[in-house]
């Protein structure tokens, strides 16, 4: 069990806890598998999926993780919510608390939204994605995938690249993967890197890399992890198009064949086809980002476990 | 209506004065300054405190007329007294905003009705702040105003500002410039930099305060005008003011007390009451506006006082309003941080305020109105945010223990608050 009442970022996450989730969700992995995929391990417990940003596979990852979990799971999005009646955030979750729930996932354009409600309520919160700070189950599900293929999370050189500007999966990796060791490189144009990325580790600093180059990033690494151009962040022109941008930092076979011969290939979905990613490699031999998905499940299913079990 | 403030340490660094004296007041101007009794007059004893000319908060919010919710010119003021300020400059972003003379004969009107402290109006330096055409400064400067801003909105066009500095030289009025390059600071709600990385929260970089207290320097240089920026809060702005000033120019600058007490590193919890534009910036700034304070770069201290009510600030970081309250923690703050001479604390809080905007100045000489801070610089005491006159709480001061208070204020030689140990 996890001693916290809520999962609230990776920062904050010791490595201990972080083997316990992905030991767990193994464990999980094979409900998944069976015919009837349920065990009665949260009867009872009420899990509520507060999403105020359109989300179809985080929330239903997280929808599918409760249910086979026996846990009762409603689902809330921003539209049919008394939030587009203009109440706010606090008193939503204060309502939900009222009714009992032990455990809601929220999903937020805005950074901090999680910590403010995990201050007034006293059922858990899981983060499911708050605006550009973190999303701590994908990268925990990124963790499960890399271990299941690497047989480790330490001395790999992985690749982020892409939007690193507006990405919380970018954070919450970057936390989570120089915490164990890895040297991480992000791979972006100077406009989409976030001034003092290099510094936002507390610890192992020096296993983070900035790179402009995507060939650099890309040489000889165990992992290319892709990330979406995430066009609805941005009100600026941050590159001049996109033909331009895939000329650069667009993953193509080519590219591909820099990376160590048995590399990963991932992205966190939803891809943007042609822009950050080929097709050909998207759906290639060396592309996990199917496995991502199944393990979101099963990291989901124990991270709902440890908060709410026991 | 007489009174002796007696046997009080009195500081006035424009008349050279640090002695123990005792001050006369009659019909609300100090009338004598010297040693020996006054028969038959109330007096209070300043034994063991010190006696300054009033404090000066030139950068305040009072929010009336429009936005009564969260302080209104009563309340504002009450506030300052309790601060220890006898007088205070108010920002024209209210609604409607200080633009046309009406507006500002209602606040002076409102401040003395209902306000202990006096009220210097600030009028807006383009109609209704849009930044387009001049607002009427000569008939809001004959109705009362003391300088001229656009406050939170800065007046990103050149030429527009150029003749601000300009037309103002007529009326001798500063042009005050909340300086942020709208472009730059797009969408940011914190300082740009580690901490709003790690956070995911959109940043405003110094940069963007930087390149128009650059540009209106330029332009002070070309006009011969009286320029003043507004709440400085970088290392690159403070040296491009030291730069002008050496130059001669007629350029001054203030700074928030929580811009030399916090940093960026105040929002780690997505606190919005961290949240206030210009932002918190990071240690490095917080080091070179305390120097620029004690080497004179910077000439005073203002809270830049924003009041919002509870509502507005329990929303998500990215949504909340900007800015604190301030008043009643800023003298408590200058003097437990800043460890400076206390003539040096009377210059940044009283004497140069008050060269800075356009008022009759007041001080310890005779004649002058009696407008008086009284400080405890030993009185050891606790913020208590739900006991703030404020209407609002938005301090992210609340619980702190400060060294040093304003334990009495006096406004035109009366009393309008204590607080004796």
């Amino acid at each position: 069990m996890l001693k916290r009442k809520d999962l609230l970022g990776v920062q904050d996450l010791g490595r201990e806890e972080i083997l316990e989730i992905l030991d767990t969700a193994e464990s999980f992995h094979e409900v998944s598998t069976r015919n009837i995929k349920k065990v009665p391990t949260l009867r009872g417990k009420t899990v509520i999926n507060l999403f105020f940003e359109a989300s179809t596979r985080t929330r239903t990852s997280f929808e599918i993780a409760g249910k086979r979990l026996s846990a009762d799971v409603v689902n809330i999005s921003s539209s049919t919510s008394s939030v587009s009646k203009g109440e706010t955030l606090i008193d939503t979750a204060k309502t939900l608390d009222a009714m009992a729930a032990d455990c809601v996932v929220i999903r937020h354009f805005a950074s901090g939204a999680p910590h403010t409600l995990a201050k007034l309520t006293k059922a858990s919160i899981v983060n499911g994605g708050d605006g550009a700070h973190e999303h701590p189950t994908q990268a925990l599900l990124d963790a499960y995938t890399i271990r299941h293929r690497k047989g480790r999370l330490n001395d790999l050189k992985i690749a982020i690249i892409g939007d690193v500007a507006h990405s919380r999966v970018a954070r919450s990796n970057i936390h989570l993967l120089t915490k164990f060791g890895s040297h991480v490189w992000l791979c972006a144009a100077p406009t989409l890197m976030p001034p003092g990325i290099e510094k936002i580790v507390c610890e192992n600093g020096e296993l983070l890399h900035i790179s402009h180059s995507m060939d650099e990033a890309v040489e000889g690494a165990d992992v290319v992890m892709m990330l979406r151009v995430q066009f609805e962040r941005m009100s600026e022109s941050f590159f001049p198009s996109v033909r331009e941008y895939f000329r650069y930092y667009g993953l193509t076979t080519v590219r591909a064949e820099r990376a160590m011969p048995d590399v990963i290939i991932m992205h966190p979905g939803p891809m943007n086809r042609g822009v950050e990613i080929a097709t050909e490699v998207a759906d290639g031999p060396y592309s996990v980002i199917l496995d991502q998905v199944s393990a979101g499940v099963a990291v989901r299913m124990a991270v709902l476990y440890l908060l709410l079990g026991g | 209506m007489d009174l002796v403030v007696k046997n009080g340490r009195i500081v006035d660094p424009s008349q050279k004065l640090d002695r123990v004296a005792d001050i006369l007041i009659r019909d609300g101007l100090i009338r004598t300054i010297g040693d020996g009794a006054f028969a038959d007059v109330p007096v209070f004893d300043a034994t063991g405190l010190i006696v300054a000319p009033g404090f000066f908060d030139i950068h305040v919010h009072l929010r009336e007329p429009g936005t009564e919710e969260a302080e209104t010119i009563a309340t504002g003021g009450s506030a300052a007294v309790a601060g220890g300020f006898t007088a205070v400059a108010a920002m024209p972003n209210t609604n409607p905003p200080n633009d046309n003379p009406s507006i500002t004969y209602y606040i002076l009107s409102e401040a003395r009705r209902s306000s202990p402290a006096r009220v210097f109006p600030i009028g807006a330096i383009t109609k209704e702040q849009k930044g387009e055409v001049l607002a009427e400064i000569g008939e809001m400067f004959e109705a009362g105003i003391a300088g001229i801003s656009d406050d939170g909105k800065p007046v990103m066009n050149a030429q527009l500002f150029r003749l601000a500095l300009e037309y103002a030289q007529m009326f001798d009025m500063p042009v005050i410039q909340h300086c942020e390059d709208l472009n730059l600071s797009k969408g940011g709600v914190m300082h740009e930099g580690i901490y709003s990385t790690r956070l995911g929260l959109k940043g405003i970089p110094a940069a963007a305060e930087e390149t128009m207290v650059s540009r209106d320097i330029t332009l002070t240089h070309m006009t011969h005008g009286k320029y003043h920026v507004a709440h400085l809060s970088t290392r690159g702005a403070v040296e491009i003011v030291r730069e002008a000033k050496a130059r001669g120019l007629r350029v001054s600058a203030e700074v928030t007390p929580h811009h030399f007490t916090l940093t960026d590193a105040a929002v780690a919890d997505y606190d919005t009451n961290a949240k206030m534009n210009p932002p918190l910036r990071s240690a490095d700034d917080v080091a070179a506006v305390v120097e620029a304070i004690k080497d004179g770069t910077i000439d005073a201290i203002a809270s830049d006082h924003a009041p919002h009510h509870i509502n507005l600030k329990m929303l998500e970081f990215d949504r909340a309003p900007f800015g604190i309250t301030g008043l009643e923690t800023a003298v408590g703050l200058a003097l437990t941080k800043l460890q400076l001479p206390i003539t040096r604390l009377v210059e940044l809080l009283s004497i140069n305020p008050q060269k800075i905007m356009k008022v009759k100045s007041w001080g310890l000489f005779e004649g002058s109105a009696a407008d008086l801070t009284i400080l405890d610089l030993k009185r050891s005491w606790t913020f208590d945010v739900h006991r703030s006159r404020s209407r609002s709480r938005n301090s992210p001061f609340h619980g702190w223990q400060l060294k040093g208070k304003a334990v009495a204020t006096i406004v035109g030689g009366k009393v309008v608050y204590e607080d004796r140990a």
